[in-house]
């Protein structure tokens, strides 16, 4: 149980993970688990607890270890708690060089946590992370699906404005916003 | 303007899409591979073309190809690197995003010169928009007989598959892909096996780059011969190099191989100059991973010879002088940049990603970092100087895969260029501190 609720894909989610298992050979099923942990982290609030990953092996018929091997492995999927909007900012060289650490700090001021913690209105957790292959347009950030690039302090401002008026959760597996090419 | 082959059409609004895309020309790499040529007339062209891995390694293709296992009844697989994850490197999603059906009509050619009946590309977790974009493009080619049973009414059939990664840029090395794409840690394999032997499943696979396959597309189009006229020597053909810090222009730029380093970085046409006209320290040629150059021995080689982008050039000089072409992540610094923390941030980077599965690597990544951070904190002594290159000596060759090397590597080239910089550290900690070790950004200009 995660908040009271049952741990159980909805509808969609479970065909979806169906679909997935099917693109590998028999047998193979265990190939799906990262795309199927992704789409548990977005429904069961943003984290993989004990009972999701439980959940999770019964679903693809694997041991509860080999799901938590896999998932303690990858720096996207959260082991603990996070807030409905995980801000990660690059943190690597090339956006170092124009401002990385302006921006990290700008962001700790503004929410009042230090990177790897959660505001107590559980909105925000910040994190630094290692180069998300945007090194073009740094200083840039993810949060989500979406990508935020050549950002300013003024972008990030409107931004974490804009965050907290909508107050949604985000994950990795929302439909981006469309992007000016 | 120099020939354009992968980025020829980018700029075509609407080239994301499958009618646009087909309008300019694309899939002919299908159909003429599919219906005049066998699978190994294709490999042959790619041989000819002496097109070399864009992922870092620059590994011929067409002799990893011809490397592949092909036991009776066994399934053979080819599967895409894109886990775009080194440092400086963003070629990958430029190419994915922007025309996402030149990388599935490489894959679709590439499998069937293989024999592959099932595909898959592996792309970094991060990227998750981007493997939306791919699977549009994947439905359309479906929906329109590229994929599929009897492709084009041939006998040749294939499903092709994408799969998100999670955040480890350790699943960029083939092996720990593959490990990954079977559910697992990314945990690199000893080899060998080789993948050509022994890869995903068990089964003989050939893993390559995004820009690798996409390539295999003009050069099927316009033959291998065609291609290899294009570049210099052993560096034949296009590449697409990540241009990124201390330029007025940075982005994705397709070059010739061939171009001379100045001109790339100071024409109009690629990086523009460095920003607000400072002079140019240093440059990461090939990704984190590669020597860092100081800008003397960047813009011309030990022996005064213009440096070319092309695998050799880049390459002169040994590890002494001379640097390596990578991914083709670019990475320029300007006079007002810290090599010493530069250097920390990708110890810091290193010793991140390390799978932990050997000593030298899982230990010495974390202890160079330490010790980085001790000179930058004013702690730093000589000794430690020396002391960080025995580190990363004793990494340099002695793990089970490359990330070791390409730890060490940034270490041993920052202390042989710029050693007086990390003495300054040491012996004036209190002056160095007041220097400004980055652009702030309220001062930059965007
Ligand atoms: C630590 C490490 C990270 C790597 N990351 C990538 C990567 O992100 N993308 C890539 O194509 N190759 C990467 N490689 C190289 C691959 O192991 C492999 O050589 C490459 O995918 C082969 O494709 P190619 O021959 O087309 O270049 C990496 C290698 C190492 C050791
Ligand atoms: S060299 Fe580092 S990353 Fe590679 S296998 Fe060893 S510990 Fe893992
Ligand atoms: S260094 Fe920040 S996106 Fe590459």
């Amino acid at each position: 149980m995660t908040n009271g609720k049952e741990i159980k894909f909805s509808d969609d989610s479970l065909a979806l993970v169906q679909r997935m298992m099917k693109r590998y050979p028999e047998g193979k099923q265990k190939s799906a688990l990262i795309p199927v942990l992704h789409i548990a982290q977005a429904e069961f609030d943003g984290w993989l607890s004990g009972p999701v990953m439980e959940y999770v092996a019964s679903v693809l018929n694997i041991l509860p270890v080999e799901v938590f091997e896999t998932a303690s492995f990858y720096s996207m999927f959260n082991l603990k708690p996070v807030g409905k909007c995980v801000i990660e900012v690059c943190r690597t060289s090339s956006c170092w060089l124009v401002g990385a650490e302006d921006v990290i700090s700008h962001l700790e001021k503004k929410l009042n946590i230090k990177v790897g913690q959660t505001t107590s209105d559980g909105m925000f957790t910040l994190k630094s992370v290692e180069c998300l292959g945007s090194c073009g347009t740094a200083p840039m950030m993810q949060v989500g699906a979406d990508y935020y690039e050549n950002l300013t302090l003024d972008k990030v401002d409107t931004l974490v404005e804009k965050f907290r008026s909508e107050g949604k959760r985000k994950s990795y597996t929302d439909k981006a916003e469309p992007r000016k090419l | 303007m120099g020939k354009k082959l992968l980025l020829k059409n980018d700029h075509i609004s609407g080239i994301q899409s499958y009618e646009v895309y087909r309008q300019n020309g694309g899939y002919a790499s299908v159909e003429k591979a599919l219906k005049t040529m066998t699978p190994e007339a294709v490999v042959e062209e790619v041989k000819k073309s002496g097109l070399r891995g864009r992922g870092g390694a620059g590994f011929p293709c067409g002799m990893k190809w011809s490397f592949l296992a092909k036991p009776e009844g066994v399934a053979r697989y080819l599967v895409c690197n894109a886990d775009e994850s080194e440092p400086g490197t963003f070629k990958d999603r430029y190419l994915m995003e922007r025309i996402p059906h030149l990388l599935i009509e490489g894959m679709i050619t590439a499998s069937y010169a293989l024999g592959c009946s099932n595909s898959y590309i592996y792309i970094r977790g991060e990227y998750f928009y981007v493997s939306r974009i791919l699977e549009n493009a994947i439905a359309e080619a479906y929906a329109n007989g590229w994929l599929g049973k009897n492709i084009q009414g041939t006998n040749y059939s294939l499903d092709l598959h994408v799969q998100v990664g999670a955040g480890a840029y350790i699943c960029g090395e083939e092996t720990a892909l593959l490990e990954s794409l079977e559910g697992k840690r990314g945990n690199p394999r000893i080899k060998p096996p080789f993948p050509a032997i022994a890869g995903l499943y068990g089964c003989p696979t050939v893993v390559n780059n995004v820009e690798t396959i996409a390539a295999v597309v003009p050069i099927v189009n316009e033959g291998g011969d065609e291609y290899a006229k294009i570049g210099i020597g052993k560096s034949t053909g296009t590449k697409l190099i990540s241009a990124s810090g201390h330029i007025n222009k940075p982005g994705v730029y397709e070059i010739e191989m061939g171009l001379p380093v100045e001109e790339f970085i100071y024409s109009e046409e690629y990086c523009g100059g460095i920003k607000g006209g400072r002079k140019l320290k240093a440059v990461v040629a090939g990704g984190s991973s590669v020597p860092i150059l100081p800008a003397n021995l960047i813009l011309k080689t030990a022996a005064g010879e213009p440096r070319l982008m092309s695998y050799e050039s880049l390459a002169d000089g040994g590890f002494a002088t001379g640097t390596m072409l990578g991914s083709g992540g670019f990475i320029v610094m300007d006079e007002s940049t810290s090599i010493v923390k530069n250097l920390w941030n990708f110890s810091r980077f290193y010793h991140h990603e390390s799978c932990g599965q050997c000593s030298p690597c899982r230990e010495g990544t974390g202890w160079m970092e330490k010790v980085l951070h001790k000179i930058l904190d004013g702690h730093g002594t000589i000794e430690d100087i020396d002391l960080l290159w025995d580190i990363q000596s004793k990494i340099e060759g002695k793990t089970i895969c490359p990330l070791g090397d390409a730890a060490a590597w940034p270490v041993a080239s920052a202390i042989r260029h710029f050693r007086s910089e990390f003495e300054e550290y040491v012996k004036q900690p209190k002056s160095i501190q007041d220097v400004k070790h980055y652009y702030r950004l309220q001062e930059a200009k965007f």
